[in-house]
């Protein structure tokens, strides 16, 4: 089946602007309609008290199970702090070539690391981050070039220096 | 498996694996997991795998036996172990073992990254190292090839035109005229230079023997087959495979041999993955391949395959013009060699050289060259430093009595006319060597 649209799932209340500006970036680089929903998960039933933090791998299962259509890329919005069992923390993840992803942005913004609040570049980080956990849902796998959207980052001021866009080789990986 | 970099994973926790190998597929390596110890060593009897990420905690073998275990079999793996339960004498016996590194779970995704990608950078510097070395081997005859005479010049002009392509050559000769040198010249002048020349002397291995050697085997695959070994087709991968004096393998090889250059893909003996490898063929013989085929004793359509390009190394004796160019080549590499001041020939020994036959061509000659230069007296080679006394020419002996008459008169010689010491080094009783003597007309003065 033809893939239709993209589906941001949003957990938690979000200010519809700030969702507006995520859409526009959505939209630039896949050239697909954007939905934004409510999802409502019991949240409780992913938090480890031990790590204090939220089980990325069981949350990324329920929203497959939950949200995931042949026609639709799927993207579970968070504001949790997440972990997989093997990382200390994680800003998101997804199924390679398959349907869905989750972002949290808990970890983006600049209060966070004691640093003076930035709504715009808060909304660049998510929307970078709902991009690249995309990319990985359309198959494309992390790239070497500096200001890709797909390059790896397991810090967040490493967020800043990538685009919002793809590089053309994974411009053209994508095959929309 | 493919050539990018590839992880096997082993931890006993299943969400520890699927969160691993999510990670490392979205960085592009080729992933696999194992749930044990025994399951991750028998993933390692059939795949090399560059990276291993291992637990130390698990149920049945632990982490650092399976790590000794993985050393025992291939020294150079790369073994990064983790654990939940760190403690520094874990940590420094893993080391101690031969372990890349050893990291805490959980870990930072930072940390992870860092050490994937030095221990990447590592794998790197080792295939680099390796294709080094083997150019450096590779390349260290090229110069080797000497000689001004017609016939040289247009073999090296071949050899020249041959080298830019890809086709299969075959170079023919008597024994001792070069051919692996030219096969060394071919390979070091194409683009596959810096890559192997693996060498492969069919003549000396027998059938079940090179059919291990050039597809290599799995574990197991017969008796002393103790580890996976590869092949020489899988080692010349983006390089050259000589295989010398190829008329002596047998059909069966034969029809092996034809599948593989075809399809440039091959399995293992005992083995069931077909392996692929971008090789280019040459052959040596000293046989004429194509009576073989006439004969029916060498396939035809291997022949043809095999023969896209011939060059042919005539014998010494056909080229006499380079035998002083040799000499002189030859002289230089040996006095170097052993830390002597370089030792001029006399003319009277220069002028016997070349009129000498050498029917075991340059490899007889330099031989005679480095004897000369081990036993002589270090100032100078004379005639009496050559064995050239004890062959015969045998350009100017056609038939049985010349030979015979030759050979008795070297006998005679050597034991100075001395007719019972004689006939017993010729197995012939002293009547009968009388006989020849007169017969052949022989006389001490001669």
């Amino acid at each position: 089946m033809k893939l239709q649209h993209i589906n941001i799932i949003s957990f938690g209340y979000y200010d519809q602007d700030f969702l507006k500006v995520i859409t526009d970036s959505i939209y630039r680089e896949f050239l697909l309609t954007v939905q934004i929903n409510d999802g409502h998960i019991d949240l409780s039933d992913y938090y480890d008290p031990a790590r204090r933090q939220y089980d990325a791998n069981k949350l990324l299962y329920q929203l497959e199970k939950l949200y995931a259509s042949e026609e639709t890329k799927t993207i579970g919005l968070f504001n949790v702090d997440l972990f997989i069992p093997i990382f200390t923390y994680i800003f998101g993840q997804a199924f390679l070539g398959g349907r869905t992803g989750i972002v949290s942005f808990f970890r983006l913004s600049n209060e966070r690391y004691g640093i003076e609040a930035d709504k715009s570049l808060l909304l660049d980080r998510i929307a970078k981050e709902i991009i690249h956990e995309l990319g990985h849902t359309f198959g494309l796998i992390h790239c070497s070039v500096t200001d890709c959207v797909m390059r790896s980052v397991t810090y967040v001021e490493d967020i800043d220096q990538k685009n919002t866009g793809f590089c053309p080789s994974c411009k053209s990986a994508l095959m929309l | 498996m493919n050539k990018k970099i590839s992880i096997l994973i082993v931890d006993d926790e299943e969400s520890v694996r699927d969160s691993l190998y999510n990670w490392f597929i979205e960085d592009g390596y080729y992933v696999e997991c194992a749930e044990n110890a025994k399951t991750a060593l028998s993933k390692l009897e059939f795949d090399n795998f560059n990276i291993i990420l291992a637990d130390i905690k698990m149920p049945g073998m632990d982490g650092l036996e399976m790590l000794r275990k993985i050393k025992s079999l291939k020294s150079d793996a790369i073994v990064i172990v983790m654990t939940a339960f760190a403690t520094v004498d874990t940590a420094v016996q893993a080391l101690k073992d031969g372990a890349f590194d050893y990291i805490t779970k959980p870990f930072d995704p930072d940390d992870l990254s860092h050490l994937i990608r030095n221990a990447t950078k590592q794998i790197t510097l080792i295939k680099e190292n390796e294709t080094l070395k083997e150019r450096v081997v590779t390349l260290e005859n090229v110069d080797d090839l000497i000689g001004n005479s017609e016939a040289m010049k247009k073999i090296l002009h071949e050899v020249e035109n041959v080298s830019q392509s890809n086709s299969s050559v075959i170079i023919t000769g008597e024994s001792g005229t070069g051919k692996e040198l030219i096969a060394k010249a071919i390979h070091s002048n194409s683009s596959r230079r810096y890559f192997p020349l693996v060498s492969v002397h069919c003549g000396a291995l027998t059938e079940s023997l090179l059919e291990s050697e050039l597809f290599g085997h799995e574990k197991g695959a017969f008796t002393g087959a103790m580890y996976n070994r590869k092949g020489r087709f899988e080692m010349a991968d983006n390089g050259t495979i000589f295989l010398d004096e190829i008329a002596t393998i047998s059909s069966k090889m034969q029809v092996e041999l034809l599948r593989v250059i075809e399809t440039k893909s091959f399995i293992r003996v005992g083995g069931n993955k077909e392996i692929s490898s971008d090789f280019r063929v040459i052959c040596a013989t000293n046989r004429n391949l194509k009576l073989m085929v006439d004969e029916g004793s060498f396939r035809e359509d291997l022949y043809y395959r095999l023969n896209v390009v011939n060059i042919h190394l005539p014998p010494l004796r056909e080229r006499k013009s380079d035998i002083p160019l040799l000499t002189d080549y030859f002289i230089k590499k040996y006095c170097t060699s052993m830390n002597k001041p370089l030792i001029p020939i006399d003319n009277a020994a220069k002028k016997r050289l070349e009129e000498f036959d050498f029917p075991g061509n340059i490899r007889e000659l330099e031989n005679m060259i480095e004897r000369a230069i081990v036993v002589g007296n270090g100032k100078k080679i004379a005639l009496k430093d050559l064995p050239l006394e004890k062959n015969i020419s045998t350009s100017s002996l056609e038939s049985l009595d010349d030979l015979e008459k030759n050979h008795i008169n070297l006998i005679l010689s050597k034991y100075e006319w001395n007719i019972s010491r004689s006939a017993k080094a010729l197995k012939v009783d002293r009547v009968t060597l009388y006989n020849k003597i007169k017969k052949y007309n022989l006389n001490p003065a001669k």
